[in-house]
This record gives structure tokens, C-alpha cells and sequence, in this order.
């Protein structure tokens, strides 16, 4: 049976996502990508430059990923709607990451500019994949404004510190009805795998790939991870059981 | 509000003192904590925390690459015009000191633009002196509008303006500043800033203040090291920074530490910063602001550059020029001696070989 990832329309066979950012090359991308078999790559518009081939970051992402641009450096709504045009008048098509960061200590992302940007972008035929903070309410608000998908930090971008944010992105999981993909702080594939458990559609990673010794190498062991998993989930872990199970084993019989 | 308040507070400060009073022990807890205090930001300018700067170093770098990654931002800066009222006595185009003075046309500016862009570079950083008969805001304007048709990031480094004149600058597609106080100490500002308008320190002291409510992405501010006492120049910038942080979260702050360099006119510095001096700077600040910028310009020497690449910075000027219309004109004055002179390629090609990457291109709105 397929158990791949719908979003938008898109059928995605892995559920590892890659950031582009932060790499001592961007001849590192293809090799992380074929390592790891992310097809979901993100790279921010301000770093696409058409003009310079070489050093285009864009030209680095394989054929046959979807690429999704971000909107790295936008301050509120209106910035955003801006870059998410400029990137599709580019050729990106319709899918976006939006971040809108107001704060520049820890990067936390603003939820309520974030809102009204997937609202505007949805409503333009994006396939919007806003970056929040992991709060039920704005997650249900973006649900109700068209996002394709919602993606909760673990901890703040880059930070390595893993899934602090645990208990809310598991309410996430629980309660809202499109797939929930863990991005931001994730630091190692053991932590990938734990957000894979408990019943996370993807994980995106990006500064712990990046920066590691061995990029590529890493990226592999993410891909094993998230493959990982994804499986322990489908096979039932206690609390993916205890959280996630459709059908009543025990009780079922009452039913007839 | 004004960081006119925060310093203020500082006056009368014993630093000698505090200093004095640091152990080892102190030193070694703060570079372990992860939110520094000021205090603890001054603790590590002090001469104590020299003994520590390899430790110091260890947690930069990782700070450094955890936040901004394996990445080096290039830009590189291009001079208007050279006419100035002021006097500050370190600079050569202070306007008692007898060189051409030429402004840039908008055919010229072109020019420039068109050679520079062929390096590959898109952010562009525009300089001048101050003189609001010959480079008004108006100018400055036409002159970024001609810069926005082949720069996606355009930063101003020119004199101290009014908040509507940085929202006008703004619309006109600029993103960034750069003002440095020169010296955040009063009384040696006075006394090397004598007359022009410049001589208004307060009116500088609170420039990056009103960019920031302007609407200014981006914030760049330093003090040039070589004016005062660089343990305390150091700790104010690092303030400044932190001040305009808090209060604008959504702006880019970023420092420069820039050393004095040979000018027209033979100024002498008066405070002695050496390299080791710069360093430590550099790494008290990274452990102060991890996500602060860094940029290094071409004031220091390349091979001390290569250096700082694994010590905090983040952005570097490359094929940089500090004369007016330098690119196609080499007579023309220069504003002090570059100590880099390599192309944007070769530093292209130096920071590829330390592993790190160059970025060209790290912003665009339009």
C-alpha cells in the first residue's frame, strides 16, 4: 500500500524536507538530496539569483523536486504576498513556504502576520505552507484560510535544541486535519524519527544538515531516520497507538 | 527614548574597576551562559577575559555557523561624491584638506553600477560625504534608483538624516544603513568632530534609531576603533546594537569594528587596537548578539581577513574602492587606504578553499 504524502494535489514519496541555506556550497544540494531521497526542497528567494548561474542556489536543486520557494526575510503580510509573487512571476509555481519573522533574537515566526498572508495567498491558488509557532487556535485559523499544510517548530530555526515544543505539535497532530510537518530545530535524526513517531506527516531540516561535518552523510541519516520513523508509526508505537488509532480492536464489537 | 539614556547611565562608570574585580572564574562561567548580560559583554572586552580567547573563539565559530551557517555575504561599496562640510580630523575628504572634489553623475553612476554588477555582486553598499548643496537626499535618491536596476540590496553609509528623508530613501529602493558614531565618548567626539554638522553628536547618536522607524531592514553601526578607548567603544556598540534590537526586533542589526587607516591629512590614532585586540572584540560580540552581523571591511589586510572568516564575521566587502568614481578613474582621492585589495573572484576563491560559501545575493523585494 502507498503511504505516500498528499499536499496540494502532490503525491511526495519522502517525508524529509531540505532547506538549502547554510551550506559551505551549493554543490552540496544535489548530494544531500540524492542522499537523503528528500524531494521537498526550500530554498529562500532572496538567495535565487537567475543572473549568476554559478552561484545560484536555485540551479543547484535536481530535477524532479518540488521546489518551494520561501519568504526568508519577510517582515509582515504585505512582504510576503510580495515575495510569494515575485516567486511565482519567477517560475517557482504555486507552492510557498511562508515566514514572516518580526523578531530577529530567536526568529520566532509571527503567527498573526503568517494568518493573513496564507489567507491571501490561498485565496491567489498558492499551495501554502505556512512556518508557526505551534498554537492549536492559529493552526484551526489556518486550516479555515486555505493552507495546504501546517508546519510547527520543534525549537527555534537553527537552534539544534530538538522537539521542546512537543506536547503542543502533538495537540497539533491530534486536532488539526492536514498534514503537520516539523520544522526548525531539529538537530539530529533521532529526533527526526521521534517527530516521525508521534504521528508527523514530514520533517523539514536544513541547519543540522548544513552544518555538519559531513553534509552529505547527514542527509543520508536523515532520510534513514525519517524512513524510520514514519514505519515505527505505521506500525503502531504505544503512543501512536494511544493518540492516533482509528478503529476500536477492544471495543469494536459493540458496534454490531 | 533615545540610547542617549543607556549611555548615559555608564557615565561616571568605573570600567578600570570592574575590570579590576574580574576572576578567571567569571570569565569561564559567561562564555558557557547562553544570554549575556551587558555586564557580561563588558566582562569579556576586559583585559582578564584576553587569557580566554581561544575558548571564546570555539563558541563564536559554533554560534556563528549555527546561525548564519558555512556562509560569507559579500558586497562592496561604491562612493558618490566627495564634498564635505565636515572636519572630521581623521578623514581625508574633511573639507579643509585640498583635494578634487567630484560628484558622480547619474551616467557615471551607471557606469560604476554596470562594472560592479558584472562581479557577480548584488548588494551594493552607496557612500558620500556630507554636503546637502552638492549630494542632497534628492540626489542620493536618483542615484539609488539607478543602483536598483542591477542591485537587489542597496545599503547607505552617508550623513545623518531625518526620519522622512530615510523613508523617502526607502521608497526609492534602498534597504540598508550604515552610520557609525566614530567614537561613543563625548568628549572625544567633540574634539575630533569640530565643526560642520556633524558635530552634532546627539543627531548621529540617534540616526539608526530613526532608519528604524523609518521602516530600515537593515542596521549596521560601529564605532571606528582608534578614537577612544576600544574596550569601552566596543562595549557601547555592542549596546547600541542590543538597544536597537530590543526596541526593533524586526530590524537586522549588525556591528562593524573598523580600524583607522592611513588618510590624506597623516592623522594619528590616539588608542592603540591591535589584531588580538580585534579579535577579542569580535568574539565578546558574537557571544553577546549570536545572531548579530559581523562585516569586516577592507581596512584590514587580507591575510587577517582569511583569518576572521572562522571568528564571528559574516559579511566582507570584496574589490572595494574608497575613492569617487575609483573603478574608472585612478587618480581620483581616495577616503583612506584599503588593506584588501582583491577582486570579488579571489575572495570568492579564498572562502570556498577555508569551506565557507559566498553569498552575492541575500535580498530582494522587487
Amino acid at each position: 500500500m502507498s503511504d505516500n504524502l498528499n499536499i496540494g494535489g502532490q503525491e511526495i514519496t519522502s517525508r524529509l524536507f531540505l532547506g538549502t541555506g547554510k551550506f559551505s556550497s551549493n554543490r552540496l544540494i544535489p548530494k544531500s538530496v540524492e542522499a537523503s531521497g528528500a524531494q521537498v526542497v526550500t530554498v529562500a528567494l532572496r538567495r535565487v539569483d537567475p543572473d549568476f548561474e554559478e552561484e545560484n542556489i536555485a540551479a543547484y536543486v535536481p530535477r524532479g523536486c518540488i521546489l518551494m520557494p520561501n519568504t526568508s526575510g519577510a517582515r509582515n503580510a504585505a512582504e510576503t504576498v510580495r515575495i510569494a509573487r515575485l516567486a511565482r512571476a519567477a517560475g517557482f509555481g504555486d507552492w510557498v513556504k511562508i515566514e514572516v519573522i518580526t523578531e530577529n533574537r530567536y526568529l520566532l515566526p509571527d503567527n498573526y502576520e503568517t494568518l493573513k498572508a496564507t489567507e491571501i495567498l490561498a485565496g491567489e491558488g498558492f499551495v501554502v505552507l505556512p512556518y508557526m509557532s505551534p498554537d492549536l487556535i492559529a493552526a484551526k485559523q489556518m486550516v479555515n484560510a486555505g493552507a495546504a499544510a501546517v508546519m510547527p517548530l520543534g525549537s527555534p530555526i537553527g537552534s539544534n535544541r530538538g522537539l521542546k515544543t512537543r506536547e503542543l505539535i502533538r495537540i497539533l497532530i491530534e486536532e488539526i486535519p492536514l498534514p503537520i510537518i516539523v520544522d526548525a530545530g531539529i538537530g539530529r535524526p533521532s529526533e527526526a524519527a521521534e517527530a516521525m513517531e508521534m504521528g508527523a506527516a514530514a520533517v523539514l531540516v536544513n541547519t543540522a544538515i548544513a552544518t555538519a561535518g559531513d553534509p552529505v552523510t547527514m542527509a543520508e541519516a536523515f532520510g534513514l531516520a525519517v524512513k524510520a520513523g514514519r514505519m515505527a508509526f505505521l506500525a503502531g508505537t504505544d503512543e501512536a497507538q494511544e493518540y492516533a488509532r482509528a478503529s476500536s480492536p477492544l471495543t469494536g464489537f459493540l458496534r454490531d | 527614548m533615545s540610547f542617549y539614556e543607556e549611555l548615559s547611565k555608564y557615565y561616571g562608570f568605573n570600567f578600570n574597576s570592574f575590570f579590576d574585580n574580574l576572576t578567571d572564574e567569571d570569565i569561564k562561567k559567561i562564555i558557557t551562559k547562553n544570554r549575556l548580560s551587558a555586564l557580561d559583554y563588558l566582562a569579556l572586552l576586559s583585559p582578564r577575559a584576553e587569557f580566554f580567547l581561544e575558548e571564546m573563539a570555539g563558541r563564536a565559530q559554533r554560534l556563528t555557523v549555527q546561525h548564519f551557517g558555512r556562509v560569507i555575504f559579500l558586497y562592496t561599496p561604491i562612493y558618490l561624491a566627495n564634498y564635505c562640510v565636515n572636519q572630521c580630523v581623521y578623514c581625508s575628504f574633511r573639507a579643509r584638506n585640498k583635494l578634487e572634489r567630484k560628484k558622480l553623475t547619474l551616467p557615471e553612476v551607471e557606469h560604476e553600477a554596470e562594472a560592479i554588477a558584472a562581479t557577480g555582486l548584488k548588494h551594493i553598499l552607496v557612500l558620500t560625504g556630507e554636503s546637502r548643496r552638492h549630494s542632497p537626499v534628492s540626489y542620493i535618491r536618483q542615484c539609488a534608483e539607478v543602483l536598483k536596476k542591477r542591485f537587489t540590496s542597496i545599503s547607505i553609509e552617508i550623513y545623518a538624516l531625518e526620519e522622512a528623508e530615510y523613508a523617502d530613501l526607502i521608497l526609492a529602493g534602498v534597504d540598508g544603513m550604515t552610520i557609525y558614531q566614530e567614537v561613543y565618548n563625548e568628549e572625544n567626539y567633540a574634539r575630533l568632530h569640530p565643526a560642520g554638522p556633524k558635530s552634532n553628536y546627539r543627531f548621529r547618536l540617534d540616526a539608526p534609531e530613526r532608519a528604524c522607524r523609518a521602516g530600515m531592514r537593515t542596521i549596521n553601526v560601529g564605532a571606528l576603533l582608534g578614537l577612544g578607548r576600544w574596550r569601552t567603544e566596543a562595549f557601547f556598540t555592542g549596546l547600541h546594537a542590543d538597544y536597537l534590537q530590543n526596541r526593533y526586533p524586526d530590524v537586522e542589526v549588525s556591528i562593524s569594528p573598523p580600524r583607522i587607516r592611513p588618510h590624506l591629512g597623516g592623522f594619528q590614532p590616539e588608542f592603540e587596537v591591535g589584531d588580538k585586540n580585534l579579535v577579542q572584540y569580535m568574539l565578546a560580540y558574537r557571544l553577546f548578539m549570536p545572531r548579530g552581523g559581523i562585516t569586516i571591511s577592507t581596512r584590514e589586510r587580507a591575510e587577517l581577513r582569511n583569518r576572521l572568516v572562522k571568528l564571528g564575521a559574516t559579511k566582507m566587502s570584496a574589490g572595494s574602492c574608497t575613492a569617487v568614481g575609483g573603478r574608472s578613474n585612478s587618480e581620483s582621492t581616495a577616503q583612506f587606504e584599503i588593506s584588501d585589495e582583491r577582486d570579488v573572484a579571489e575572495m570568492a576563491k579564498m572562502l570556498y578553499a577555508q569551506g565557507y560559501q559566498p553569498v552575492y545575493k541575500d535580498w530582494q523585494m522587487a
